[in-house]
């Protein structure tokens, strides 16, 4: 063969290699660690899987937060004012964790219907609705509850 | 008035912008030079009037002019003032007039720093930079105006600027970020005028090679300013999320490092040039990407917090724009260019190749874990996100698999390196990096394969290029000397090199062997984290400029010494009334000791989070050491000679500069 055609031959061999690999292990790596979202409608009517990690998001219960005195634990219901899903945590919450605040839970669901979150995540804007939150309740939409809009709030 | 002033300055720059796009380019072509001849006064023209329109928007902030919107929602009497400074581009709007400030900024130096190249070259380059600035500045004018009035109902005071950009951190993070972002635009432009007239050679590399070099410095110390920020600021204590938009900025990091290592090749050899012109060209679209996903709040992140789409379709029209232009002209063009160089399968060619397909991957990676969620969100086929462990499990054996390549790589030689010679070179090393890796392992406690993994290559990339400097700068005339002699640039890639070394370290060890403990506490308790104890002692409270803040006070024993006495706090922001976590942290080379409080449990019990993060600040350090690297090597004086040095085929100097330069590049 041509040196020079062996040469380019090498780099474009090299290239497909290259490529080869990144999508083999990010199809592996996909495949391990994508989290669906489910809303709590859907986890309330079995919907979601068990003992999956998934994402799970919809607005603080009012009056449902309740704090173990002697521990870091606490547990609260999420809803979207059609279903909700009862949520237990053993850390420290989020600054603008509040009741009627949206927030979005990483965890799993456990055979008795709670969810076990080891993350919870409410953003950093009191103004600010999670996406798939604001989804969530415009989907459920009921009691003409629609999720406030996130207006013109700091965009950085 | 005066905001209607920045409003008119800024519908001049776009007119300046539009003639500096328009009139250099026709000259270029038509050879007229009276034509080319505006291309450096406009590019003067256009930077004045955008700092005009700048400056206004800083008065203002500074002057408390409510009746403009965007400062309304952004600032608020009570700011202290370096605060009210940085509420400029503590917005949407503002940080757009920043972005394009900075594109104007590097026009600018541009059309000074260039006298030396041929009057062709630089008519097309700022003409590009004019076609940038133009989509900027039509997005700003038309969708992202800061200068909006709120007339006639002015508010008594501002909305205040959110509580976690009241920091140093947004004072100087997004200025960095943007000069390196908009820094990519220069060798966009050098990359598109050298296909226009055909000139992809090795005087256009050289050309581009400085700037790319200082982007690239001003992305390092933007993103780990970032990262910094989250640390202290907001993350409780994590350097990195895998958050899309700082991914946003990582991907033309990559993509930039990438350029730089194969600008190299082609300055030196004359190879790899369409490949240079193409990520040079994405290099700047992943910027343009960047800017997009963190401003047309498609993302959920702390960045985007307000969501409009007509902004949104705009960057990404521009965005296509932008792609498919530079796409369709390097299809027609990039062809001509022929490659007649030689070089054989074991060398610094092919190490260089072999680390840009690795940066590629890297680069590939991050955006289809950012992109995929977006794209299947926007198909309507189920929310999904993409974790941390993703990104930890595919991106770190890249990390590893670039520093040993790199390490070995450093020893190569241009066309041809012998095998055995390389073999033998690599031994001690190799030896020193094991022995060594082996002692920090012991010394962590415990060994963990990707810690080991991590530290090595991080060991392997620290011990080559230390080898690599002392077998260069060996001398008959003794060591001194020898280091004398070494390029400026050469001492820049060192640095660089250490750099890395120094970040990966970093990253490796704080992942692995930093505790993490969340706890509930009442004063008087003691906790302990790995082998320091942490003291509870009380709670009190402070009053700030804009809000109260209730304070714990911990002291930290180690070995029964009293090593530092921290002061974590909860703020109350007195407008809107929202609440912030300051954490407190006993900052050292070798680790940091984190304290924050969380929320209050009962009465007395407070959720505290305490931390030891060994080596974390490696990781910035690291930065800075790429950042100096960048710097240093853009001063070294090959760069200043007359171009017309530079203008020779570039395959032909490497005997000769092989010499003088052994590192050659950037590598």
């Amino acid at each position: 063969m041509h040196p020079i055609r062996k040469k380019r031959l090498t780099i474009v061999l090299f290239l497909v290699a290259g490529i080869a690999i990144a999508v083999g292990l990010t199809t592996y790596a996909l495949r391990q660690n994508i989290n669906l979202f489910y809303d709590p409608t859907q986890i309330s009517a079995g919907e979601a899987p068990v003992d999956v990690r998934i994402r799970a998001g919809g607005m603080v219960e009012e009056g449902s937060v309740i704090r173990d005195p002697n521990s870091l634990k606490v547990e609260f219901r999420v809803t979207d004012f059609n279903a909700s899903v009862p949520v237990e945590y053993v850390g420290i919450l989020p600054d603008l964790f509040a009741e009627g605040q949206g927030v979005v839970a990483m965890g799993q669901l456990n055979g008795q219907g709670r969810f076990v979150a080891d993350q919870v995540l409410a953003k950093h804007d009191e103004n600010y609705m999670p996406p798939e939150v604001a989804d969530a309740l415009a989907k459920s939409a009921k009691n003409g509850q629609q999720p406030s809009k996130a207006g013109d709030a700091p965009a950085y | 008035m005066y905001p209607e002033l920045g409003q008119l300055a800024l519908i001049l720059a776009l007119l300046l912008a539009v003639l500096l796009s328009v009139v250099p380019l026709v000259g270029s072509i038509a050879g007229r030079d009276n034509l080319q001849a505006f291309a450096r006064p406009l590019a003067t023209g256009l930077f004045v009037f955008i700092a005009l329109a700048f400056a206004v928007l800083t008065h203002a902030f500074l002057t408390d002019d409510f009746s403009v919107a965007y400062v309304a929602n952004n600032s608020n009497s009570l700011l202290p003032w370096y605060f009210k400074f940085s509420a400029v581009w503590g917005g949407h709007e503002g940080s757009l007039l920043l972005w394009i400030l900075m594109l104007a900024g590097w026009t600018m130096a541009v059309a000074v720093f260039s006298r030396r190249l041929p009057t062709v070259m630089i008519s097309q380059v700022l003409s590009v930079l004019g076609m940038v600035a133009v989509g900027f500045l039509l997005f700003i004018i038309i969708t992202s105006n800061p200068f909006d009035r709120l007339l006639p109902n002015i508010p008594a005071d501002g909305a205040d600027l959110n509580p976690l950009l009241q920091d140093f951190g947004l004072i100087v993070h997004p200025p960095m970020l943007y000069m390196g972002y908009v820094g990519f635009s220069v060798a966009f432009a050098f990359a598109i005028a050298a296909l226009m007239n055909g000139r992809l050679d090795a005087a256009w590399a050289r050309w581009s090679r400085p700037w790319t070099t200082v982007a690239w410095a001003f992305l390092s110390v933007g993103i780990a300013l970032g990262s910094w920020w989250a640390y202290y600021e907001l993350g409780w204590g994590g350097w990195w999320f895998w958050d899309p938009v700082e991914n946003a900025s990582l991907l033309p990091w990559l993509s930039g490092t990438a350029l730089m290592h194969s600008l190299a090749v082609t300055e030196k050899r004359g190879v790899f040039k369409s490949w240079t012109v193409l990520l040079a060209i994405v290099t700047f679209a992943l910027s343009l990407l960047g800017t997009f996903l963190v401003r047309s709040g498609v993302l959920t992140s702390v960045h985007a917090f307000a969501s409009d789409p007509e902004r949104g379709v705009f960057l990404l029209a521009l965005l296509a724009v932008t792609v498919i232009a530079s796409l369709t002209l390097y299809a027609f063009r990039a062809p001509v260019v022929h490659v007649r160089s030689r070089y054989g399968t074991l060398s610094r060619e092919i190490f260089l190749l072999l680390n840009n397909v690795l940066l590629v991957s890297a680069t590939l990676l991050v955006a289809v874990g950012t992109l995929y969620p977006l794209v299947l969100d926007y198909l309507d086929m189920g929310r999904l996100s993409i974790g941390e462990p993703f990104f930890n499990l595919t991106f770190s054996p890249l990390a590893v698999a670039t520093g040993l390549l790199l390490g070995t790589g450093i020893f190569s030689r241009w066309k041809k390196t012998d095998g055995g010679w390389l073999g033998r070179k690599l031994l001690w090393p190799l030896a020193i990096s094991l022995v060594a890796s082996t002692a920090v392992l012991i010394g962590y406690g415990g060994f963990k394969p990707w810690a080991f993994a991590g530290i090595f290559s991080a060991m392997w990339v620290a011990v080559a290029t230390f080898w690599d400097l002392l077998d260069k700068s060996s001398s008959r005339k003794g060591r001194l000397h020898g280091l004398k002699r070494q390029s400026r640039s050469y001492y820049g890639m060192v640095l660089g090199h250490l750099g890395l070394a120094i970040t990966m370290a970093g990253a490796t060890v704080v992942s692995n062997y930093g505790i993490e403990r969340d706890v509930r506490m009442v004063p008087g308790d003691v906790a302990t984290v790995g082998d320091y104890q942490f003291v509870f002692r009380e709670i009190g409270e402070r009053q700030g400029p804009n809000f109260t803040a209730q304070y714990g006070s911990f002291d930290v024993i180690l070995d029964g010494e009293q090593v530092a006495d921290l002061h974590p706090e909860k703020r109350q922001y007195s407008v809107g009334m929202s609440v912030m976590t300051e954490a407190d942290i006993d900052a050292g080379l070798f680790r940091d000791i984190f304290v924050a409080i969380g929320e209050r449990i009962s009465d007395q019990a407070w959720a505290i989070r305490l931390q030891y993060k060994p080596l974390v600040r490696w990781l910035w350090l690291g930065a800075v050491f790429m950042a100096a690297g960048g710097f240093l090597a853009i001063s070294d004086r090959r760069y200043r000679i007359r171009e017309r040095a530079g203008v020779r085929e570039g395959a032909r100097e490497d005997t000769a500069r092989q010499s003088d330069d052994p590192a050659g590049a950037l590598s």
